[in-house]
């Protein structure tokens, strides 16, 4: 029943337990440590690009003819934070419906994109916008306005989805 | 003039620059630490407030200086006041007999530089100022009422004790071999060997001694134990913000600079340089001289600082068991055996 026995100190040969040489090696560590290209960005001046499979602020996609979205709520059903409104209306066009008013709560919103992998038309994708900041609680309410953006910016998600979802 | 008011003027010009130095060489070590660890981390460390972040331990102060100034409501009050002034009061008092470069002389009369570098009690002085140092910190940790600070301040009261024997020990060699307490002599005493005869060289075991003790005396890792943050929140200054934070802040950063004073003066030869200066055509007692010796010596300081940083973000923490083992078994036995060849040697061989 001897299990005090300290059978670190039982390992140690005796350069070892003369601490100093130890020391030694990790301050050479440390040393060469302190010469290595070094891991900070400058976050304002020097921005992330995130690839095609980051979930930034989810948008509308804009077409030349308009948005595609065709108001069809899945989106708004399958928020687990309960952050979008959807109110359809009827248009002239080929697919009849589209948006009156869409608005993101960014506020409530979770990032989790189930909004785009519901999405029966590839309407709404996750966008690379990462820093979102907000002076009012008006302002984190995304209209259409500030959702809708060009398809031409969105190719890289767009093709991320096509690939993998 | 009469005799007394160059003396008052000379004292009172000499007190500024000290404090002044002080105040700078907190600010120097604070930045130094953050960019140093931040080095080593491999971060930039901060480059924002000024040319290269240089600024901002003028920042950091600003901010403390700002803070609200909480103190507990079950706490001391007068003590918990006082224990901030007795750290930092000590911490520059120390500096009262510390030279930083050799004298000038002017219409014959020689002004040292230092407050009082001849005093014959030097070194007694500055072990006694350290050991007065501690009660800055156990009154802060007593006076809090708060069983974080309460224990950080025990701890720090028994660690510094603890070393202080060996430190002291290991000091006693080197004032054997000297022959004196005054810190210029043991300065003067190693300009020898054509300024190398330091006493690293002459005893490397008193030198690696005393090391670890002014570790261990400054609260800095790899003996930071009063404040161990994972263990004792922040140690005896838990309850202590602003401006009062800001002195225990500036005496440890003050000590730190203290101990690196230290251990160039006594250990690595001062302001000794390996040549003669008056074959260069400089005069001892010029003020060339003096500033040489100054930028000899503050180069040597600055590259103990930065060892000081270097341990510091190398080594872990000591539990506390290996701490008073490390002390009592090891570097008071080791210093008194130290001691006793060094007299041997004083003695019977010299």
């Amino acid at each position: 029943m001897n299990n005090t026995k300290n059978t670190e100190i039982e390992r140690l040969n005796f350069w070892e337990k003369l601490y100093i040489p130890e020391i030694v090696k990790g301050l050479g560590l440390t040393f060469k440590e302190m010469f290595k290209p070094k891991f900070t960005r400058q976050y304002p001046e020097e921005r992330w690009e995130p690839e095609g499979s980051y979930r930034g602020r989810p948008v509308l996609v804009l077409e030349e003819e308009g948005e595609r979205c065709v108001a069809c709520g899945l989106c708004s059903r399958v928020c687990p934070a309960l952050a979008i409104e959807v109110q359809a209306a009827e248009t002239i066009k080929e697919k009849e419906r589209f948006p009156v008013k869409f608005e993101i709560n960014m506020l409530r919103c979770i990032y989790c994109g189930f909004c785009e992998e519901v999405c029966p038309e590839e309407a709404i994708v996750m966008s690379k916008d990462y820093d979102l900041v907000f002076q009012n609680h008006e302002d984190a309410i995304m209209d259409k306005e500030k959702l809708l953006i060009p398809v031409s910016e969105l190719q890289d998600r767009l093709e991320f989805i096509r690939q993998y979802k | 003039m009469s005799e007394i008011v160059i003396i008052l003027i000379e004292a009172s010009i000499k007190a500024l620059v000290i404090v002044l130095i002080m105040q700078l060489m907190a600010a120097v070590n604070v930045y130094m630490e953050r960019k140093v660890s931040a080095f080593i981390q491999g971060r930039i460390g901060p480059n924002r407030v000024g040319p290269w972040g240089t600024f901002q331990p003028f920042a950091d102060v600003f901010k403390l200086f700002m803070k609200e100034d909480v103190v507990p409501k079950s706490a001391d009050k007068f003590f918990h006041s006082l224990a901030p002034i007795i750290s930092m009061g000590i911490a520059f008092s120390i500096w009262a007999v510390i030279p930083f470069s050799s004298y000038i002389e002017i219409d014959g009369r020689k002004f040292y530089m230092g407050m009082a570098p001849n005093l014959n009690i030097g070194v007694l002085y500055i072990l006694a100022m350290t050991s007065v140092g501690v009660y800055g910190i156990t009154l802060a940790g007593w006076s809090s009422n708060s069983k974080y600070s309460l224990l950080g301040g025990l701890r720090s009261s028994a660690q510094m004790i603890s070393y202080e024997l060996a430190m002291g020990l290991s000091l006693i060699a080197i004032i054997m071999m000297t022959g004196s307490f005054t810190l210029n002599d043991i300065v003067s005493h190693q300009q020898a060997w054509g300024g190398w005869r330091w006493n690293i060289f002459v005893q490397p075991i008193a030198f690696l001694i005393f090391l670890t003790a002014s570790f261990a005396e400054t609260n800095r890792a790899p003996f930071d134990l009063p404040e161990a943050e994972p263990e004792l929140v922040g140690g005896f200054n838990t309850e202590y913000s602003g401006m009062k934070f800001g002195m225990f802040f500036l005496a440890e950063y003050a000590n730190l600079t203290t101990a690196a004073v230290l251990i160039s003066l006594i250990f690595l030869g001062g302001w000794s340089i390996p040549f003669d200066a008056t074959n260069l055509g400089i005069m001892e007692g010029s003020i060339w001289l003096a500033l040489i010796h100054f930028a000899v010596f503050a180069i040597k300081v600055l590259f103990i600082i930065f060892f000081f940083i270097w341990i510091r973000w190398s080594i872990p923490r000591f539990r506390y068991d290996q701490l008073m083992n490390l002390g009592w078994k090891f570097l008071l036995p080791l210093s008194l055996l130290n001691a006793v060849i060094t007299a041997f040697y004083v003695m019977f061989l010299q």
